[in-house]
């Protein structure tokens, strides 16, 4: 459990009040470290003892862990249940099963999809993090020849799965500067796991199904051999083990500091079919997974669930926004359509994607509402005449264009008589609801002579 | 080692349980639980989560067309909608007085009475109505069902703040359920709640709907409400206790990814596929964040997320 101010002074602090860690007074410095603001190692005369506690006390409950090198990815170091008490910080790994069974074409097809699969929404290209081997055929050679076969395609992280130390031995060998997950310590062979993730400097997965007890005695085990990078595995695989023991888990490593380790899972082993999967999967990305692996890649599916991530994972305090300005879509000349709308990247990337197959290369003046969509800055007074005339000129949206045509949303279609006033000179024309429809609208209504 | 001792959470609220349907039509219960969405380790979940299907008063001319073969016929007219919806598992039958809107068709009370006595004649299961959402209409179209469907606790919404003190009279006269909607606002959602109390109803007939927010399109906001709404309520706060209700196929199936099957890239994978899952998985968060019903369109994703309900109702 979190210190509290006074403990830390009472039992650490040297409570000499000289000044040093900038702080007036050790009292004021230990209410700073029990917030976790500042960092213990300020004060230099802190015991060995006192240091390794508080700065436990200052590491956030769940352990931040990096998995893989070249393009590494961190998991863990959540501070909350629930995302509206601060934020999520570290979207969960997804990953990829891949079985050293397949047949080596099979293998590289897989690795080319997910490794060059990217979708884009807001802005921001998503994608897959990794790939899981596993020993599936039980023979270390076949095991290898995979994990090499992965390397050679793609520099993403690994997950390399065998229960047998010495195919895992062997694949370290191969594989360990890559800093994979070693997937998994179990009871029939911690020690040796433990062994290999000291000796090759990996993270190490910790399987311990049927209780939290029993995970944890493992996990008490591994630690006090020296591994400090744990991903927890508690073998809940269906959609209510699942939700219940992640849940206990982040409880635990909140409120009682323990078990405070990312936790990996493996939907596909819960569910009966890959949409299911998916929905599990999606379950997991909101209810405290740090690596979700998957067994099947399909865009259809992999998209929807890049997307939850990215939804759930925002922070609640600051909605993904573009910059005010006047943005040009495709090469407009000064006769081409003028649209309007807010700073919300989500609303911008709507309209302006539509814009850009539409075939009109267009103006889009987007003024800035705070990062709030159409109706939301509407509703909200923030997306107004007042407004977009204050923008238009903030632009000089006038001596970009000949005309003085004005398209505004549909959804705020209330706005044009407002505008009208405030633009005599102006043509303010209200195009469609939903960006799908402005090409459309554009061809139906968009005549450069008439404007 | 000392036991490991599992952090139980000591809820003093409990959502209040609602029930619709009686007087010959068939009884549903919904909230009642004292605990968060299926953490039954934490309290008790009385009844499951509901799946409500979506019928419209008349054919729906802007669905996409594998929507549409989903259904085929049915889609003609509200009744023999209704009826396939209960071939396909509906828990609750949701009928949207869409003509109402002044945009599409702008039909009135008499056309709403008609609507909702032919659906409440083809099936027995329980109806919630809901207006198109232009206040007035609403009130006008939504007066007239409840009379028609006097006695038999259905659900009337939007009720809002605009109109709530309308929609609750016509409750109140005819024994129907509010449904009470609000802008993704935890205080609004609460005040609204007071309002339709102090002027009468009774907390246990009011249902919230605290605005849906699509997957990709807002989901992170509702799903944000909704906790805080429960955690609320199960902190003790009685007029956050109310059910909650999410419109997911109204929102969902007006998104590209879901309408689309050309100019979009080719990373957004299959569309039948892509487009019912995003259903499926807009309902399954939102289910995992507090929703007591979720209404749907496709029969696919009622078959789907009716199992995951089922598989979540499950003590483990
Ligand atoms: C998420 C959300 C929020 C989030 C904010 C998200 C954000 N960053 O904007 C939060 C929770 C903060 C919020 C707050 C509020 N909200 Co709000 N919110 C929503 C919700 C669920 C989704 C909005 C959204 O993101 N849509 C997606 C974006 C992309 O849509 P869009 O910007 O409109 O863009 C589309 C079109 O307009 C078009 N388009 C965009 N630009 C252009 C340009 C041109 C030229 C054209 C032709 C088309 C076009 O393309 C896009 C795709 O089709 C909607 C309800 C819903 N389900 O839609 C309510 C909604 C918009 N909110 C509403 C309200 C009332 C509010 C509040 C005022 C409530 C309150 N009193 O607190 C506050 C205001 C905020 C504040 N006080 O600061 C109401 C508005 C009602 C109305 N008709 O006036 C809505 C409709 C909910 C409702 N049914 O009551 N909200
Ligand atoms: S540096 Fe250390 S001893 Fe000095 S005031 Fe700060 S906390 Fe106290």
């Amino acid at each position: 459990m979190a210190l509290t101010g006074i403990e830390i002074y009472k039992n650490y602090l040297p409570k000499t009040n000289c000044r040093e860690c900038g702080f007036p007074t050790c009292l004021a410095f230990a209410i700073k470290l029990a917030q976790r603001e500042v960092d213990p190692s300020l004060c230099p005369y802190l015991s060995e003892e006192a240091r390794q506690a508080l700065e436990a006390q200052a590491r956030p409950p769940i352990r931040l862990i990096t998995i893989g090198s070249e393009r590494p990815i961190e998991v863990g170091g959540e501070v909350v249940m629930f995302r509206h008490e601060k934020t999520f910080y570290h979207q969960p790994g997804i990953m990829v099963r891949i079985r050293d069974t397949e047949p080596p074409e099979t293998v590289l097809g897989i690795i080319d999809q997910v490794a060059n699969y990217s979708v884009e929404r807001v802005g921001l290209e998503l994608g897959l993090d990794g790939f899981a081997i596993e020993n599936t055929s039980g023979d270390s050679t076949t095991f290898i020849r995979c994990i090499e076969l992965a390397r050679s395609k793609t520099d993403m992280p690994l997950v390399i799965m065998s229960n047998n130390p010495t195919a895992m031995n062997k694949a370290l060998e191969v594989a360990s500067q890559g800093r994979p997950l070693i997937y998994a310590a179990t009871r029939d062979n911690l020690d040796d796991m433990v062994g290999l993730s000291l000796n090759y400097h990996c993270p190490l997965a910790v399987y311990g199904p049927g209780g939290l007890e029993g995970l944890s005695e493992l996990v008490e085990r591994a630690t006090g051999a020296g591994v400090e990078d744990i991903v927890l595995d508690p073998g809940a695989r269906g959609f209510a083990e699942s939700l219940t023991t992640l849940t206990q888990l982040r409880r635990l490593a909140l409120k009682r500091n323990l078990l405070g380790y990312p936790i990996i899972t493996f939907p596909g082993e819960g569910s009966e079919t890959i949409e299911e999967e998916a929905l599990l999967a999606g379950q997991q990305v909101a209810r405290y997974a740090g690596i979700i692996v998957l067994d099947h890649f399909s865009p259809a599916l992999v998209y929807p669930l890049l997307t939850l991530r990215l939804n759930i994972y925002t922070d609640p305090q600051r909605p993904i926004q573009m910059t005010p300005g006047l943005y040009t879509i495709g090469s407009p000349r000064q006769d081409s359509p003028l649209c309007v709308t807010t700073n919300f990247s989500l609303t911008y990337f709507s309209i302006a994607g539509e814009l850009e197959s539409s075939g009109f290369p267009s103006w889009l003046l987007v003024c800035d509402t705070e990062g709030l969509s159409v109706l939301t800055s509407w509703a909200a007074g923030k997306f107004d005449a007042e407004k977009i005339v204050k923008m238009l000129k903030e632009f000089s949206v006038s001596s970009s264009i000949s005309h003085r045509s004005l398209i505004i949303p549909g959804h705020v279609a209330v706005l044009r008589g407002e505008l009208e006033e405030e633009l005599p000179d102006w043509r303010i024309m209200v195009g469609p609801r939903e960006a799908v429809d402005i090409g459309g609208y554009l061809k139906r209504n968009w005549r450069g002579d008439l404007s | 080692m000392p036991p490991l001792e599992i952090p139980r959470e000591k809820w003093i609220g409990r959502v209040n349980e609602v029930t619709l349907g009686g007087n010959g039509r068939r009884e549903i219960k919904i909230g009642g639980e004292s605990t968060l969405p299926f953490l039954h380790f934490d309290g008790s979940i009385p009844n499951r989560p509901v799946v409500a299907i979506e019928v419209q008063d008349r054919e729906p001319l802007d669905w996409p067309p594998h929507l549409v073969s989903a259904w085929g016929e049915a889609l003609r007219h509200p009744q023999t909608w209704a009826k396939k919806a209960v071939e396909f598992g509906a828990d609750i039958i949701v009928l949207r007085l869409r003509s109402a809107h002044p945009e599409e068709g702008d039909t009135g009370a008499s056309e709403a009475r008609e609507s909702v006595d032919r659906v409440l004649s083809a099936v027995d299961l329980p109806i919630i109505v809901l207006g198109p959402e232009v206040t007035e209409k609403d009130n006008e179209v939504l007066v007239a069902a409840a009379e028609v469907a006097r006695g038999q606790r259905i659900g009337l919404g939007n009720c809002v703040e605009k109109n709530y003190r309308t929609i609750a009279a016509s409750c109140m006269a005819n024994g129907h359920i509010a449904i009470a909607s609000t802008p993704i606002e935890i205080n609004i959602a609460k005040q609204l709640n007071i309002l339709l109390c102090d002027i009468g109803l009774k907390p246990d007939t009011i249902i919230m709907d605290p605005t849906t927010g699509a997957l990709g399109y807002g989901i992170e906001y509702t799903c944000s409400v909704m906790e805080r709404l429960r955690l609320a309520a199960l902190g003790g706060e009685s007029m956050t206790a109310m059910p909650m209700l999410s419109d997911v196929g109204n929102e969902v199936w007006r998104q590209k990814e879901a309408r689309f099957t050309e100019g979009v890239p080719p990373s957004w994978g299959d569309h039948l596929e892509r487009s019912i899952i995003w259903e499926e998985m807009t309902a399954t968060t939102l289910l995992g964040a507090g929703a007591d019903i979720v209404v749907l369109r496709h029969p696919r994703s009622v078959e789907i997320v009716k199992g995951t309900i089922e598989k979540l109702m499950v003590r483990v």
